[in-house]
């Protein structure tokens, strides 16, 4: 009897089970196809390579072109690229082959509460210090709001992913490589360059990956230190680099400003900035995936 | 011990649920619940409580209803119905925030029961909706503290903000670029502002710095040094200067007797007429109580 | 040949046992750093240098985030007072009051959201590994289904927060009605942090060794007695985990509650009440008010919170990796 009951508990409980991931796998392709819906309207009416090559993003007058924003969104992130890349490798190596157990039993933990910490608590720090900071430099028409501001914000928020997933992959390469190594006479750096990073390569490219995903998508931050204005970024004077001092508007930052006053083709055009976004970012995470797959086999 | 520890999830998801599902009895529960009925006291302004009081009790209005939209209009309707709750203690009324593109909708589609616009309602919007204009506001131009200019001319401003004049030097000021601020497009302000200065052709600069809100475009030019926006007369504190126009002083007394020539509504708006503790909150915020707020507030009254 | 073994001999101290080198030398000997005696000078003043630009490096993470954390607590300690924690938030330009309030939305928010998406997420992370996997073998169809379902959590995980935002604007503020509110917030949160969960529970299901299950049900134990008497309680720590990572996503978040919470800062009375979290209260202050002491005092608030859920994640972890060799 007892076990007939639990028979029957087994099945409902397996129905339940069952219902509960459909319900979930249900949300999650909801959420896709509802986008995707909102955003149609702004595809057809304005057409996709008008709204994704258009330079001008005039709602009122019914101008819609993402490519300021497309172009933002690249720029910050490749700024938060070179700036956060080669501070967060260095930490990743230095925790995994050349720090004392010690040192790295203080660094991993801090780096870890870096991750955690809100990026509106960044955009804080970049508003209130990056932001008057970079306006001392002396270049005409410098706000300080700038691409280099959301840069540095950015860089500092990707620093954990790519330090901590880089430290797993450099881990993981075998020891006996490093030990080969060093038994034929290469010194502990000649080791680490020529044979431990190439092998951790691919765990390596896909924290970056990870780190560019992490980059596009934030919001809050942007809005607060770049200056949201629509315009392509373009160099303050002769010094092409006094283009890291424009301002610029993301594609995140374009939905999070604007959704609340849309109304109309408005709206759609901003569920269409969401698809862009969304079309990105799954881009950037299966190439993620791909990377850390083929390290896996 | 491993039961244990699963029973503790256990414990804390039934709590969770039970905290989740009664959010509406929760507050009064909480100990925190206590200074919101003080605050509610203090925050009424104390003109309108006891002038109110004997007048509404009668009625003895109840009712629950939502105003969302325009954030030129909110604080206002903050005050307003700060108000009138405290003499109508069976009203609740929630105003949230979103611009005058949200009021408008969420008064079309029933989000809100009242939306509130900053800026006058296009043709497109007007069919089915009732226009309750509580206020009137002038738009002010401000430029941060460190801009040596005192007045422009509307000419000059709307050529400033088309990007024609980028320095202050073009308009009696020193050697320094000229920062641009505005409000997204959308904002009520902002349509407001470029209906009164901007005219037809003239647009404002794509290199302008955009903030989402009255609040952010006070606190961008009070940080940033030799910047110009403009924004509702009613959030302007001390952090900014206030240009004159054409020679008129902004303030209360030049805005409403038409010397201040950047004046716009301020309006409730509601889906056909409004009813009940609705109309009934409208009446009191265009009777005398209500009006007083509005000019104690800063903004020009409609009666 | 003097030379190499005398490199090996001082570097074996550092790298510990040397074994097994066969089976790696491929990989190596295609290296050219077997130079002759005259260059190790030189490679070693290369190695001190690398290695000073690591140490570089790792200073310069830390030292920026001390720079930031200390920044915002350094300020932010100054106005946390009794008041400000107990006072409710009064708005206005000058962001007047304190944080009762928003203190209170956020754990209206956090304990909602956590507790639509955990039961939920953790019955489809079980259903996912305890019983799809089982599937595979006779059903096609269905086990391509469950992939599909797999790569769409794994996908959802990886998507800006906006995104979650965005579609919580869409339907619940605009097409359901619930407008800016806590319900709104709630919802589109939930979906925020459901891949989170799904995806951490799957893990904590598939760390609990196969023994265990052939254990129970050995023993007589029907499949879900197993499940409930021995898999889940085992994977009890990772399950908390993901929770308390879910509760500091919450937290954290400020994109999606931008879009969906509407930002009152009055006291939330129901479920439709609009609101704002600490996060949101931070942007806000931040952006609209001249209260920037209070933002920095908020934001340390915020901090110390996710310092505490980090110290509590790396606990359970702590607790997990024992019970896993134990």
């Amino acid at each position: 009897m007892a076990y007939k009951s639990a028979r029957l508990m087994d099945r409902g409980v397996k129905g339940i089970l069952l219902a509960a991931a459909f319900l979930a796998v249900a949300i999650v392709f909801t959420i896709g196809l509802f986008i995707l819906r909102q955003a149609l309207p702004a595809f057809s009416q304005i057409g996709v390579f008008r709204l994704l090559s258009g330079t001008e993003w005039r709602p009122s007058q019914s101008i819609f072109g993402l490519l300021p924003m497309i172009l933002g969104s690249l720029l910050v992130t490749l700024g938060a690229i070179v700036m956060g890349v080669p501070l967060a490798l260095g930490c990743a190596i230095l925790m995994a082959e050349i720090a004392p157990r010690s040192i790295t039993a203080v660094i991993r933990p801090a780096v870890q509460l870096l991750g955690g910490i809100p990026s509106v608590v960044f955009g804080l720090f970049g508003m209130r210090v990056l932001v008057p900071l970079i306006r001392q430099i002396p270049v005409p028409s410098n706000t300080g709001f700038s691409i280099l501001a959301a840069s540095i914000v950015l860089a500092v928020m990707i620093l954990p992913t790519i330090t901590t997933v880089s430290e797993d992959a450099i881990r993981a390469v075998s020891g006996d490589y490093r030990d080969a190594s060093l038994a034929l006479g290469a010194t502990k750096w000649q080791t680490i360059v020529g044979v431990v990073l190439p092998a951790a390569r691919s765990g390596i490219v896909a924290s970056v990956v990870l780190g560019i995903g992490r980059a596009l998508g934030e919001t809050m931050a942007m809005i607060m230190v770049i200056g949201n204005s629509v315009i392509i970024p373009q160099p303050l004077n002769d010094n092409p680099l006094t283009i890291l001092l424009s301002q610029a508007r993301t594609l995140t930052g374009n939905i999070a400003v604007e959704i609340g006053y849309s109304s109309g083709l408005q709206t759609n055009a901003l569920y269409a900035t969401g698809v862009v976004l969304f079309l990105l970012t799954i881009l950037i995470n299966s190439l993620a995936h791909a990377l850390v797959k083929e390290r896996a086999i | 011990m491993r039961r244990s520890s699963f029973w503790m999830i256990g414990i804390v998801l039934v709590l969770a649920l039970a905290v989740g599902c009664s959010p509406t009895a929760a507050p009064t529960t909480a100990p925190t619940a206590k200074p919101s009925a003080t605050t509610q006291a203090t925050a009424a302004p104390t003109a309108a409580s006891p002038t109110v009081a004997p007048t509404a009790a009668p009625t003895a209005m109840t009712g629950k209803f939502t105003a969302a939209g325009s954030t030129s209009l909110q604080p206002l309707a903050e005050t307003l119905s700060e108000a009138y709750m405290a003499a109508n203690m069976g009203v609740e009324i929630t105003i949230q925030g979103g611009g005058s593109g949200v009021g408008v909708k969420s008064a079309q589609d029933g989000t809100a029961e009242l939306g509130m616009v900053s800026r006058d309602l296009t043709d497109a919007e007007k069919p089915g909706l009732m226009v309750y204009t509580v206020a009137r506001d002038a738009v002010v131009v401000i430029v941060n503290q460190d801009v040596s200019v005192d007045g422009l001319t509307k000419a000059q401003v709307r050529d400033i903000f088309s990007g024609t004049i980028t320095n202050w030097s073009e308009v009696g000021g020193p050697d320094k670029p000229i920062t641009v601020v505005a409000r997204e497009e959308g904002s009520g302000t902002r349509t407001a502002f470029e209906d009164m200065v901007m005219g037809k052709e003239a647009v404002i600069v794509a290199n302008a710095i955009l903030q989402s809100s009255n609040g952010a475009i006070l606190n961008t030019v009070a940080s940033t040094p030799d910047s110009i926006s403009f924004l509702s007369l009613g959030y302007v504190d001390k952090t900014v200067k206030v240009l004159s126009i054409d020679g008129a002083e902004a303030n209360e007394v030049n805005a409403s007797s038409g010397k201040y020539p950047i004046v716009r509504p301020l309006s409730f708006i509601s889906k056909g007429d409004a009813t009940g503790a609705v109309k009934a909150f409208l009446d009191w915020a265009l009777g005398p109580d209500g009006q007083k707020i509005v000019a104690d507030q800063g903004y020009i009254p409609v009666k | 040949m003097t030379t190499v073994i005398h490199t090996v001999g001082q570097t074996r101290n550092t790298s510990g046992q040397v074994k097994s080198c066969s089976t790696s030398l491929a990989h190596v000997t295609s290296s050219q750093y077997l130079r002759d005696k005259s260059n190790l000078k030189s490679r070693k003043l290369t190695q001190q240098s690398a290695f000073a630009l690591m140490w570089l490096a790792g200073s310069v993470a830390v030292a920026v985030l001390v720079a930031i954390v200390g920044y915002v607590v350094w300020l932010g300690a100054k106005v946390i007072t009794p008041d400000f924690i107990l006072q409710p938030p009064r708005g206005g330009m000058a962001g007047d009051g304190g944080i009762s309030y928003t203190l209170l939305t956020t754990f209206y928010l956090v304990v909602l959201t956590v507790g639509i998406a955990t039961p939920l997420g953790v019955a489809a992370a079980t259903y996912l590994v305890e019983y799809a996997g089982a599937i595979r073998k006779h059903r096609r169809l269905w086990s391509r289904l469950i992939g599909i379902a797999r790569l769409g959590v794994e996908t959802l995980a990886g998507v800006p927060s906006i995104i979650f935002g965005l579609f919580g604007y869409a339907l619940f503020v605009s097409a359901l009605h619930f407008g800016f509110s806590l319900l709104s917030a709630t919802l589109a949160g939930a979906c925020l942090i459901l891949p989170v969960i799904i995806r951490t529970t799957e893990e904590a299901l598939r760390a609990v060794p196969n023994s265990y299950r052939e254990g129970g049900l050995a023993l007589g134990a029907t499949k879900w007695q197993t499940i409930w008497g021995i898999v889940l309680p085992t994977a009890a720590p990772g399950i908390i985990t993901s929770i308390v990572l879910s509760v500091g996503r919450v937290l954290g978040e400020t994109a999606v509650f931008y879009v969906t919470l509407g930002g009152s800062y009055r006291m939330p009375t129901s479920i439709m009440s609009s609101g704002r979290t600490l996060a949101l209260h931070v942007f806000y202050l931040a952006t609209e008010t001249h209260a920037f002491d209070k933002a920095m005092g908020t934001a340390a608030i915020l901090v110390l919170a996710i310092i505490l859920i980090n110290l509590v994640i790396n606990l359970l972890a702590r607790r997990l990796n024992r019970m896993m060799k134990g």
